[in-house]
Protein backbone atom coordinates (compact mmCIF):
# COMPACT_ATOMS: atom_id res chain seq x y z
CA UNK A 1 0.00 0.00 0.00
CA UNK A 2 1.08 3.58 -0.90
CA UNK A 3 0.58 5.98 1.88
CA UNK A 4 2.24 9.30 2.13
CA UNK A 5 3.70 7.76 5.62
CA UNK A 6 5.06 4.59 3.75
CA UNK A 7 7.10 6.54 1.35
CA UNK A 8 8.10 9.28 3.32
CA UNK A 9 8.26 7.20 6.58
CA UNK A 10 12.02 6.91 7.24
CA UNK A 11 12.50 10.78 5.93
CA UNK A 12 9.94 12.25 8.51
CA UNK A 13 11.88 10.29 11.30
CA UNK A 14 15.44 11.33 10.22
CA UNK A 15 13.87 15.31 9.58
CA UNK A 16 12.39 14.64 12.97
CA UNK A 17 15.64 13.34 14.42
CA UNK A 18 17.94 16.58 12.97
CA UNK A 19 15.63 19.24 13.71
CA UNK A 20 14.88 17.61 17.43
CA UNK A 21 18.41 17.62 18.01
CA UNK A 22 18.83 21.12 17.40
CA UNK A 23 15.75 22.25 19.34
CA UNK A 24 17.30 20.60 22.40
CA UNK A 25 21.17 21.95 21.84
CA UNK A 26 19.52 25.44 21.23
CA UNK A 27 17.10 25.35 24.19
CA UNK A 28 20.32 24.19 26.15
CA UNK A 29 21.75 27.31 25.51
CA UNK A 30 18.79 29.62 25.39
CA UNK A 31 16.95 27.96 27.84
CA UNK A 32 18.96 26.00 30.01
CA UNK A 33 17.79 22.82 29.01
CA UNK A 34 20.07 19.40 30.12
CA UNK A 35 18.98 17.24 27.38
CA UNK A 36 21.88 17.61 25.52
CA UNK A 37 24.28 20.42 25.92
CA UNK A 38 27.14 21.56 23.86
CA UNK A 39 27.12 20.86 20.34
CA UNK A 40 28.44 18.29 17.39
CA UNK A 41 31.73 18.73 18.49
CA UNK A 42 31.30 17.86 21.80
CA UNK A 43 28.04 17.45 23.85
CA UNK A 44 26.61 16.23 27.30
CA UNK A 45 23.47 14.25 27.08
CA UNK A 46 21.47 14.68 30.06
CA UNK A 47 24.30 16.22 32.08
CA UNK A 48 26.04 12.79 32.24
CA UNK A 49 27.05 11.01 29.55
CA UNK A 50 29.81 12.80 27.09
CA UNK A 51 30.05 12.58 23.56
CA UNK A 52 32.27 14.11 21.22
CA UNK A 53 33.43 14.37 17.70
CA UNK A 54 35.93 10.74 17.52
CA UNK A 55 37.38 12.54 13.87
CA UNK A 56 37.94 16.23 15.74
CA UNK A 57 39.80 13.94 18.97
CA UNK A 58 41.92 12.37 16.15
CA UNK A 59 43.14 15.82 14.66
CA UNK A 60 44.13 16.97 18.48
CA UNK A 61 45.95 13.88 18.82
CA UNK A 62 47.43 14.99 15.40
CA UNK A 63 48.22 18.39 16.31
CA UNK A 64 50.01 16.92 19.42
CA UNK A 65 47.14 18.18 21.85
CA UNK A 66 46.70 16.36 25.64
CA UNK A 67 43.57 14.69 25.09
CA UNK A 68 41.61 14.93 28.98
CA UNK A 69 40.02 11.93 29.98
CA UNK A 70 36.37 13.08 29.22
CA UNK A 71 37.40 13.56 25.74
CA UNK A 72 39.05 10.43 25.52
CA UNK A 73 35.54 9.04 26.53
CA UNK A 74 32.99 11.11 24.97
CA UNK A 75 35.10 10.24 21.74
CA UNK A 76 34.94 6.42 22.75
CA UNK A 77 31.15 6.66 23.20
CA UNK A 78 30.41 8.41 19.88
CA UNK A 79 32.69 5.51 18.09
CA UNK A 80 30.98 2.89 19.74
CA UNK A 81 27.16 4.02 19.02
CA UNK A 82 28.23 4.77 15.60
CA UNK A 83 29.99 1.91 15.38
CA UNK A 84 26.75 -0.57 15.99
CA UNK A 85 24.11 1.78 14.38
CA UNK A 86 25.97 2.49 10.96
CA UNK A 87 29.39 5.38 10.70
CA UNK A 88 27.16 7.53 8.21
CA UNK A 89 23.81 7.29 10.13
CA UNK A 90 24.86 10.41 11.79
CA UNK A 91 25.28 11.64 8.11
CA UNK A 92 21.62 11.25 7.35
CA UNK A 93 20.29 11.44 10.71
CA UNK A 94 21.94 13.47 12.84
CA UNK A 95 24.29 16.27 10.25
CA UNK A 96 22.53 19.80 9.74
CA UNK A 97 23.82 19.86 6.23
CA UNK A 98 22.58 16.85 5.33
CA UNK A 99 19.40 18.93 5.13
CA UNK A 100 21.08 21.16 2.64
CA UNK A 101 22.51 18.87 0.31
CA UNK A 102 19.23 16.84 0.21
CA UNK A 103 17.33 19.58 -0.29
CA UNK A 104 19.94 20.27 -3.19
CA UNK A 105 19.43 17.07 -4.85
CA UNK A 106 15.97 17.54 -4.95
CA UNK A 107 16.20 21.02 -6.45
CA UNK A 108 18.93 19.40 -9.09
CA UNK A 109 16.47 16.71 -10.20
CA UNK A 110 13.43 19.19 -10.16
CA UNK A 111 15.01 21.92 -12.71
CA UNK A 112 16.93 18.91 -14.99
CA UNK A 113 20.27 20.40 -13.68
CA UNK A 114 21.53 15.97 -13.63
CA UNK A 115 20.55 15.80 -17.60
CA UNK A 116 22.66 18.93 -17.92
CA UNK A 117 25.94 17.73 -16.48
CA UNK A 118 24.69 14.02 -17.41
CA UNK A 119 25.99 10.90 -15.53
CA UNK A 120 29.65 11.31 -15.38
CA UNK A 121 31.04 13.08 -12.40
CA UNK A 122 33.55 14.71 -12.70
CA UNK A 123 35.12 13.85 -9.01
CA UNK A 124 36.04 10.66 -7.47
CA UNK A 125 33.87 9.70 -4.52
CA UNK A 126 37.31 8.76 -2.75
CA UNK A 127 38.45 12.30 -2.74
CA UNK A 128 37.01 12.59 1.05
CA UNK A 129 39.35 9.94 2.31
CA UNK A 130 42.59 12.32 0.42
CA UNK A 131 40.79 15.33 2.55
CA UNK A 132 40.83 13.57 5.60
CA UNK A 133 44.35 11.92 5.39
CA UNK A 134 45.67 15.85 4.60
CA UNK A 135 43.28 17.45 7.87
CA UNK A 136 45.79 14.83 10.00
CA UNK A 137 49.12 15.75 7.96
CA UNK A 138 48.31 19.61 8.29
CA UNK A 139 47.27 19.47 11.94
CA UNK A 140 49.89 17.91 12.76
CA UNK A 141 52.21 20.58 10.66
CA UNK A 142 50.27 23.45 11.51
CA UNK A 143 49.62 22.11 15.44
CA UNK A 144 45.53 23.56 15.27
CA UNK A 145 42.78 21.29 14.14
CA UNK A 146 42.74 21.90 10.64
CA UNK A 147 39.05 20.54 9.64
CA UNK A 148 37.32 22.39 12.78
CA UNK A 149 38.52 25.59 11.62
CA UNK A 150 36.96 25.10 8.45
CA UNK A 151 34.44 22.64 8.88
CA UNK A 152 30.79 24.32 7.67
CA UNK A 153 29.07 21.07 9.57
CA UNK A 154 30.83 22.48 13.45
CA UNK A 155 29.95 26.43 11.63
CA UNK A 156 26.54 25.97 10.84
CA UNK A 157 25.55 23.75 13.85
CA UNK A 158 27.42 25.90 16.28
CA UNK A 159 25.85 29.00 14.19
CA UNK A 160 22.21 27.58 15.10
CA UNK A 161 23.05 26.62 18.89
CA UNK A 162 24.54 29.58 19.44
CA UNK A 163 24.30 32.24 16.85
CA UNK A 164 25.30 32.47 12.82
CA UNK A 165 27.28 35.38 11.93
CA UNK A 166 28.29 35.11 8.03
CA UNK A 167 27.87 31.32 8.97
CA UNK A 168 24.78 30.99 6.50
CA UNK A 169 27.62 31.65 4.02
CA UNK A 170 28.62 28.00 4.23
CA UNK A 171 24.84 27.01 3.67
CA UNK A 172 24.89 28.81 0.67
CA UNK A 173 28.00 27.40 -0.82
CA UNK A 174 27.23 24.20 -0.07
CA UNK A 175 23.71 24.54 -1.74
CA UNK A 176 24.96 26.23 -4.95
CA UNK A 177 28.22 23.81 -5.17
CA UNK A 178 25.77 20.34 -4.59
CA UNK A 179 23.33 22.03 -6.92
CA UNK A 180 25.70 23.59 -9.93
CA UNK A 181 28.94 22.17 -9.40
CA UNK A 182 28.94 18.38 -8.49
CA UNK A 183 25.81 15.92 -7.76
CA UNK A 184 26.23 14.98 -3.58
CA UNK A 185 29.45 17.06 -4.18
CA UNK A 186 29.74 18.03 -0.50
CA UNK A 187 28.26 14.77 1.34
CA UNK A 188 29.30 12.30 -1.72
CA UNK A 189 32.69 13.54 -1.93
CA UNK A 190 34.34 16.12 -0.24
CA UNK A 191 33.46 15.84 3.55
CA UNK A 192 36.02 14.25 5.51
CA UNK A 193 33.61 13.18 8.29
CA UNK A 194 31.63 11.43 5.75
CA UNK A 195 34.87 9.65 4.86
CA UNK A 196 35.75 9.15 8.76
CA UNK A 197 32.50 7.68 9.85
CA UNK A 198 32.33 5.54 6.28
CA UNK A 199 35.80 3.82 7.27
CA UNK A 200 34.01 3.65 10.66
CA UNK A 201 31.12 2.33 9.33
CA UNK A 202 32.48 -0.61 7.43
CA UNK A 203 31.94 -2.55 10.27
CA UNK A 204 28.36 -1.63 11.95
CA UNK A 205 25.69 -4.27 12.65
CA UNK A 206 22.52 -1.98 11.11
CA UNK A 207 22.51 -2.49 7.24
CA UNK A 208 20.38 -2.23 4.23
CA UNK A 209 19.45 -5.68 3.06
CA UNK A 210 18.61 -6.56 -0.86
CA UNK A 211 16.48 -9.14 -1.89
CA UNK A 212 17.63 -9.77 -5.29
CA UNK A 213 14.01 -12.60 -5.81
CA UNK A 214 11.48 -9.17 -5.12
CA UNK A 215 13.66 -6.92 -7.45
CA UNK A 216 11.85 -5.57 -10.42
CA UNK A 217 15.13 -3.46 -11.41
CA UNK A 218 13.16 -0.70 -11.51
CA UNK A 219 15.77 1.13 -10.21
CA UNK A 220 14.38 3.15 -8.31
CA UNK A 221 16.40 2.79 -5.51
CA UNK A 222 19.49 3.98 -7.23
CA UNK A 223 18.17 6.81 -8.88
CA UNK A 224 17.13 8.34 -4.76
CA UNK A 225 20.61 6.85 -3.65
CA UNK A 226 22.94 9.97 -2.83
CA UNK A 227 25.82 7.28 -2.25
CA UNK A 228 24.17 5.14 -5.34
CA UNK A 229 28.06 3.08 -5.89
CA UNK A 230 26.91 1.37 -2.85
CA UNK A 231 23.71 -0.43 -4.43
CA UNK A 232 25.91 -2.52 -6.93
CA UNK A 233 24.55 -5.75 -6.51
CA UNK A 234 20.74 -4.68 -7.07
CA UNK A 235 19.27 -6.93 -8.57
CA UNK A 236 22.07 -8.70 -8.86
CA UNK A 237 22.92 -10.95 -5.79
CA UNK A 238 20.93 -11.18 -2.29
CA UNK A 239 23.35 -9.31 -0.82
CA UNK A 240 23.60 -6.37 2.52
CA UNK A 241 24.81 -3.20 1.77
CA UNK A 242 28.04 -3.44 3.31
CA UNK A 243 30.16 -0.78 2.00
CA UNK A 244 30.48 1.68 5.07
CA UNK A 245 29.50 5.10 2.77
CA UNK A 246 25.98 4.38 2.89
CA UNK A 247 24.38 6.46 4.95
CA UNK A 248 21.59 4.30 6.14
CA UNK A 249 19.26 7.40 4.75
CA UNK A 250 16.88 4.14 4.08
CA UNK A 251 15.55 6.29 1.07
CA UNK A 252 16.11 3.17 -1.14
CA UNK A 253 13.95 1.66 1.19
CA UNK A 254 11.08 3.58 1.24
CA UNK A 255 11.05 3.84 -2.81
CA UNK A 256 11.34 0.23 -3.08
CA UNK A 257 7.67 -0.71 -4.13
CA UNK A 258 8.65 -4.48 -4.15
CA UNK A 259 9.68 -5.33 -0.73
CA UNK A 260 13.47 -5.93 -1.93
CA UNK A 261 15.23 -3.77 0.38
CA UNK A 262 14.56 -4.03 4.22
CA UNK A 263 16.85 -2.96 7.27
CA UNK A 264 18.82 -6.07 8.89
CA UNK A 265 21.53 -6.78 11.13
CA UNK A 266 24.63 -7.68 9.68
CA UNK A 267 24.52 -11.13 10.79
CA UNK A 268 21.44 -11.94 10.38
CA UNK A 269 21.55 -10.73 6.39
CA UNK A 270 24.72 -12.62 6.06
CA UNK A 271 23.55 -15.75 7.64
CA UNK A 272 20.20 -16.29 5.49
CA UNK A 273 22.65 -15.48 2.30
CA UNK A 274 24.79 -18.50 3.37
CA UNK A 275 22.61 -20.46 5.34
CA UNK A 276 19.27 -20.94 4.11
CA UNK B 1 54.09 7.00 -33.73
CA UNK B 2 51.23 4.87 -33.05
CA UNK B 3 49.04 6.33 -30.26
CA UNK B 4 49.05 3.62 -27.36
CA UNK B 5 45.98 3.25 -24.52
CA UNK B 6 47.09 4.25 -21.28
CA UNK B 7 48.70 0.85 -19.48
CA UNK B 8 47.26 0.34 -16.44
CA UNK B 9 50.32 0.83 -14.53
CA UNK B 10 50.78 4.01 -16.18
CA UNK B 11 47.09 5.34 -15.37
CA UNK B 12 47.91 4.20 -11.94
CA UNK B 13 50.85 6.69 -11.64
CA UNK B 14 49.39 8.95 -13.09
CA UNK B 15 46.04 8.88 -11.04
CA UNK B 16 48.40 8.88 -8.11
CA UNK B 17 50.33 12.20 -9.06
CA UNK B 18 47.19 14.24 -9.94
CA UNK B 19 45.80 13.07 -6.71
CA UNK B 20 49.04 14.13 -4.42
CA UNK B 21 49.23 17.42 -6.66
CA UNK B 22 45.62 17.72 -6.11
CA UNK B 23 46.67 17.63 -2.41
CA UNK B 24 49.46 19.38 -2.18
CA UNK B 25 47.20 22.65 -3.65
CA UNK B 26 44.67 22.17 -1.77
CA UNK B 27 47.19 21.55 1.68
CA UNK B 28 48.84 24.92 0.63
CA UNK B 29 45.45 26.85 0.45
CA UNK B 30 44.41 25.26 3.47
CA UNK B 31 47.19 25.80 5.72
CA UNK B 32 47.18 29.21 4.63
CA UNK B 33 44.05 29.72 5.68
CA UNK B 34 43.79 28.35 8.69
CA UNK B 35 47.46 29.99 9.63
CA UNK B 36 46.07 33.25 9.14
CA UNK B 37 42.83 32.48 11.12
CA UNK B 38 44.60 31.27 13.88
CA UNK B 39 47.23 34.12 14.17
CA UNK B 40 44.90 36.10 16.69
CA UNK B 41 44.57 39.22 17.75
CA UNK B 42 43.45 40.37 21.39
CA UNK B 43 41.57 37.35 22.37
CA UNK B 44 40.36 37.59 25.80
CA UNK B 45 39.79 33.65 26.61
CA UNK B 46 37.65 32.05 30.04
CA UNK B 47 39.42 31.48 33.31
CA UNK B 48 42.15 28.43 33.40
CA UNK B 49 42.33 28.90 29.46
CA UNK B 50 45.70 27.35 28.13
CA UNK B 51 48.14 29.21 26.57
CA UNK B 52 46.95 30.13 23.19
CA UNK B 53 48.82 27.59 21.20
CA UNK B 54 47.68 24.68 23.51
CA UNK B 55 44.24 26.58 23.69
CA UNK B 56 43.69 26.45 19.86
CA UNK B 57 45.03 22.80 19.40
CA UNK B 58 42.74 21.46 22.65
CA UNK B 59 39.90 23.44 22.44
CA UNK B 60 36.79 21.75 20.55
CA UNK B 61 34.71 24.74 20.45
CA UNK B 62 31.53 22.67 21.90
CA UNK B 63 30.45 25.93 23.71
CA UNK B 64 29.71 24.47 27.16
CA UNK B 65 31.96 26.87 28.77
CA UNK B 66 29.45 29.66 26.88
CA UNK B 67 26.66 27.29 28.08
CA UNK B 68 27.66 27.65 32.18
CA UNK B 69 28.29 31.06 32.46
CA UNK B 70 25.34 32.37 33.71
CA UNK B 71 25.88 36.00 33.14
CA UNK B 72 26.06 35.70 29.26
CA UNK B 73 29.76 36.89 29.27
CA UNK B 74 31.26 34.29 27.03
CA UNK B 75 30.77 33.74 23.31
CA UNK B 76 32.14 31.43 20.62
CA UNK B 77 33.91 33.23 17.55
CA UNK B 78 31.40 33.15 14.74
CA UNK B 79 32.10 33.39 10.77
CA UNK B 80 32.61 37.52 10.36
CA UNK B 81 34.14 37.86 14.08
CA UNK B 82 37.89 37.67 12.50
CA UNK B 83 38.50 35.66 15.50
CA UNK B 84 39.77 32.30 15.65
CA UNK B 85 36.07 29.95 14.60
CA UNK B 86 34.01 28.83 17.10
CA UNK B 87 36.60 29.53 20.27
CA UNK B 88 35.14 31.22 22.98
CA UNK B 89 36.24 34.62 23.99
CA UNK B 90 34.85 37.80 25.98
CA UNK B 91 34.58 41.70 25.82
CA UNK B 92 34.40 43.01 29.21
CA UNK B 93 33.20 46.61 28.14
CA UNK B 94 30.08 44.12 27.28
CA UNK B 95 30.05 41.62 29.33
CA UNK B 96 32.98 41.33 32.11
CA UNK B 97 33.30 38.21 33.76
CA UNK B 98 31.75 38.19 37.27
CA UNK B 99 34.43 35.93 38.77
CA UNK B 100 32.00 33.22 39.90
CA UNK B 101 33.44 31.41 43.10
CA UNK B 102 32.32 28.49 41.85
CA UNK B 103 33.89 28.99 38.47
CA UNK B 104 30.88 26.86 36.39
CA UNK B 105 32.76 27.33 33.09
CA UNK B 106 35.47 25.15 33.78
CA UNK B 107 34.74 22.30 34.90
CA UNK B 108 32.45 21.30 32.05
CA UNK B 109 35.32 21.85 29.67
CA UNK B 110 35.53 18.12 28.24
CA UNK B 111 38.98 18.56 26.39
CA UNK B 112 40.92 20.42 29.13
CA UNK B 113 41.39 23.56 26.96
CA UNK B 114 40.10 25.32 30.47
CA UNK B 115 42.26 23.64 32.74
CA UNK B 116 40.80 22.99 36.49
CA UNK B 117 44.17 22.80 38.07
CA UNK B 118 45.09 26.39 36.79
CA UNK B 119 42.48 27.88 38.68
CA UNK B 120 42.01 25.48 41.88
CA UNK B 121 44.02 27.03 45.17
CA UNK B 122 47.39 24.34 46.60
CA UNK B 123 44.36 23.10 49.16
CA UNK B 124 42.64 22.20 46.33
CA UNK B 125 39.17 24.08 46.27
CA UNK B 126 38.42 26.14 43.24
CA UNK B 127 39.96 29.80 43.21
CA UNK B 128 39.12 32.27 40.77
CA UNK B 129 41.25 35.03 41.74
CA UNK B 130 44.12 32.52 40.50
CA UNK B 131 42.64 32.98 37.23
CA UNK B 132 44.35 34.54 34.49
CA UNK B 133 42.54 35.62 31.68
CA UNK B 134 44.48 39.04 31.19
CA UNK B 135 45.68 42.15 32.90
CA UNK B 136 44.30 45.50 33.14
CA UNK B 137 46.11 48.77 31.15
CA UNK B 138 45.74 51.81 32.34
CA UNK B 139 46.10 54.74 29.03
CA UNK B 140 47.04 57.65 31.87
CA UNK B 141 46.41 60.24 29.21
CA UNK B 142 43.21 59.63 28.86
CA UNK B 143 42.14 58.48 32.35
CA UNK B 144 40.59 61.38 34.08
CA UNK B 145 41.78 60.45 37.79
CA UNK B 146 45.57 61.20 36.11
CA UNK B 147 44.05 64.39 35.04
CA UNK B 148 43.68 65.51 38.33
CA UNK B 149 39.68 64.72 38.54
CA UNK B 150 38.78 62.48 41.02
CA UNK B 151 37.60 59.52 40.04
CA UNK B 152 37.94 56.06 41.25
CA UNK B 153 35.24 53.73 39.46
CA UNK B 154 37.78 51.10 37.96
CA UNK B 155 39.12 50.51 41.68
CA UNK B 156 35.87 50.48 43.11
CA UNK B 157 34.42 48.14 40.32
CA UNK B 158 37.55 45.69 40.87
CA UNK B 159 36.51 42.07 42.90
CA UNK B 160 40.04 42.49 44.55
CA UNK B 161 40.42 46.19 45.29
CA UNK B 162 43.10 47.23 47.12
CA UNK B 163 45.42 44.29 45.85
CA UNK B 164 44.67 44.22 41.85
CA UNK B 165 43.90 47.97 41.63
CA UNK B 166 45.64 50.38 44.70
CA UNK B 167 45.06 54.41 44.18
CA UNK B 168 48.42 55.91 44.59
CA UNK B 169 47.96 59.46 46.29
CA UNK B 170 50.05 62.24 44.63
CA UNK B 171 50.50 66.38 45.18
CA UNK B 172 48.84 67.59 42.38
CA UNK B 173 51.65 70.51 41.56
CA UNK B 174 49.27 72.64 39.00
CA UNK B 175 46.96 73.28 41.94
CA UNK B 176 49.71 73.30 44.90
CA UNK B 177 46.58 71.99 47.17
CA UNK B 178 44.80 68.73 45.65
CA UNK B 179 45.93 65.24 44.93
CA UNK B 180 45.97 62.70 42.01
CA UNK B 181 44.94 59.56 42.89
CA UNK B 182 45.78 57.56 40.35
CA UNK B 183 44.51 53.24 39.70
CA UNK B 184 47.78 51.39 39.47
CA UNK B 185 46.98 47.73 38.77
CA UNK B 186 49.50 45.10 40.10
CA UNK B 187 50.22 42.64 37.80
CA UNK B 188 50.38 39.62 40.31
CA UNK B 189 46.87 39.95 41.40
CA UNK B 190 44.49 41.43 38.28
CA UNK B 191 42.92 38.46 36.93
CA UNK B 192 42.06 40.40 33.53
CA UNK B 193 38.45 40.19 34.35
CA UNK B 194 37.39 43.25 33.06
CA UNK B 195 34.87 44.89 35.94
CA UNK B 196 37.09 47.88 35.62
CA UNK B 197 37.13 48.35 31.84
CA UNK B 198 33.11 47.64 32.03
CA UNK B 199 33.49 50.82 35.07
CA UNK B 200 35.33 52.95 33.60
CA UNK B 201 33.61 56.36 32.87
CA UNK B 202 35.49 57.77 29.66
CA UNK B 203 33.79 57.29 26.39
CA UNK B 204 36.35 54.68 25.21
CA UNK B 205 38.08 53.19 28.50
CA UNK B 206 40.87 54.36 29.51
CA UNK B 207 41.64 51.21 31.69
CA UNK B 208 41.25 48.25 29.58
CA UNK B 209 41.91 44.35 29.22
CA UNK B 210 45.14 42.82 27.19
CA UNK B 211 46.12 38.97 27.10
CA UNK B 212 49.27 39.06 29.46
CA UNK B 213 51.10 38.27 26.57
CA UNK B 214 50.64 41.52 24.77
CA UNK B 215 50.70 43.93 28.40
CA UNK B 216 53.37 42.70 29.65
CA UNK B 217 57.19 43.16 28.67
CA UNK B 218 60.50 41.25 30.01
CA UNK B 219 63.33 42.31 31.83
CA UNK B 220 65.22 38.61 30.78
CA UNK B 221 68.43 37.51 32.57
CA UNK B 222 70.57 40.56 31.85
CA UNK B 223 68.99 42.62 34.73
CA UNK B 224 68.67 41.33 38.65
CA UNK B 225 67.17 42.93 40.95
CA UNK B 226 69.95 43.05 43.26
CA UNK B 227 68.46 44.30 46.35
CA UNK B 228 65.67 41.84 46.38
CA UNK B 229 67.01 38.38 47.68
CA UNK B 230 64.16 36.48 46.04
CA UNK B 231 65.43 37.77 42.81
CA UNK B 232 69.08 37.56 43.02
CA UNK B 233 68.32 33.44 43.32
CA UNK B 234 67.86 33.65 39.80
CA UNK B 235 71.62 33.73 39.32
CA UNK B 236 72.30 30.57 41.44
CA UNK B 237 72.79 28.53 38.68
CA UNK B 238 74.10 31.06 35.74
CA UNK B 239 76.42 30.43 33.58
CA UNK B 240 78.99 32.45 32.29
CA UNK B 241 78.86 33.69 28.98
CA UNK B 242 82.01 35.11 27.38
CA UNK B 243 81.57 36.28 23.93
CA UNK B 244 84.78 37.54 21.97
CA UNK B 245 84.83 40.04 19.86
CA UNK B 246 87.02 42.20 17.13
CA UNK B 247 87.75 44.53 20.44
CA UNK B 248 87.45 42.16 23.17
CA UNK B 249 89.58 39.55 21.92
CA UNK B 250 92.84 41.56 23.52
CA UNK B 251 92.85 42.85 26.89
CA UNK B 252 91.28 46.24 27.64
CA UNK B 253 94.21 48.20 28.09
CA UNK B 254 95.91 46.72 25.06
CA UNK B 255 92.62 47.14 22.76
CA UNK B 256 92.02 51.00 23.63
CA UNK B 257 95.98 51.47 22.48
CA UNK B 258 96.10 48.81 20.25
CA UNK B 259 95.19 51.28 17.02
CA UNK B 260 97.91 54.16 18.58
CA UNK B 261 100.57 53.30 15.94
CA UNK B 262 98.74 54.34 13.63
CA UNK B 263 99.24 57.73 14.55
CA UNK B 264 102.99 57.45 14.28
Amino acid sequence: MKTLWNSYRYLFMRRFTQIGMLVLYFGANAWGWTVLQGNLSSSLIFGIVPMSDPYAALQMLAAGAVLATDLLIGAGVATAFYFLIGGRAFCSWVCPINMVTDFASFVRELIGMNKLTGVKQPASRNLRYWILALSLVISAIMGVTAFEFISPISMVHRGLVFGMGFGWAAIVIIFLFDLFVLKNGWCGHVCPLGGFYSLLGKFSLIRVNHLEENCTLCMKCKVVCPENQVLHMIGKESLPVLSGECTNCARCIEVCDDNALEFSIRSMAQNKKTGE
Amino acid sequence: MKKQALTDRRKFILNMARGVGLATIGGFVWSAYVDEVTASTLMLRPPGALKEDDFLKTCIKCGLCVEACPYDTLMLAKPGDNKPLGTPYFVPRDIPCYMCPDIPCVPVCPTGALDESSVTSTEGVLDINSADMGLAVVDEESCIAFWGIQCDACYRACPILGEAITIEYQKNDRTGKHAFMKPIVHSDACTGCGMCERACVTEKPAIFILPRETAMGKAGDYYIKGWDKEDEKRLQNAKEIKTVTEISKDSAINSLNGSLEDLY
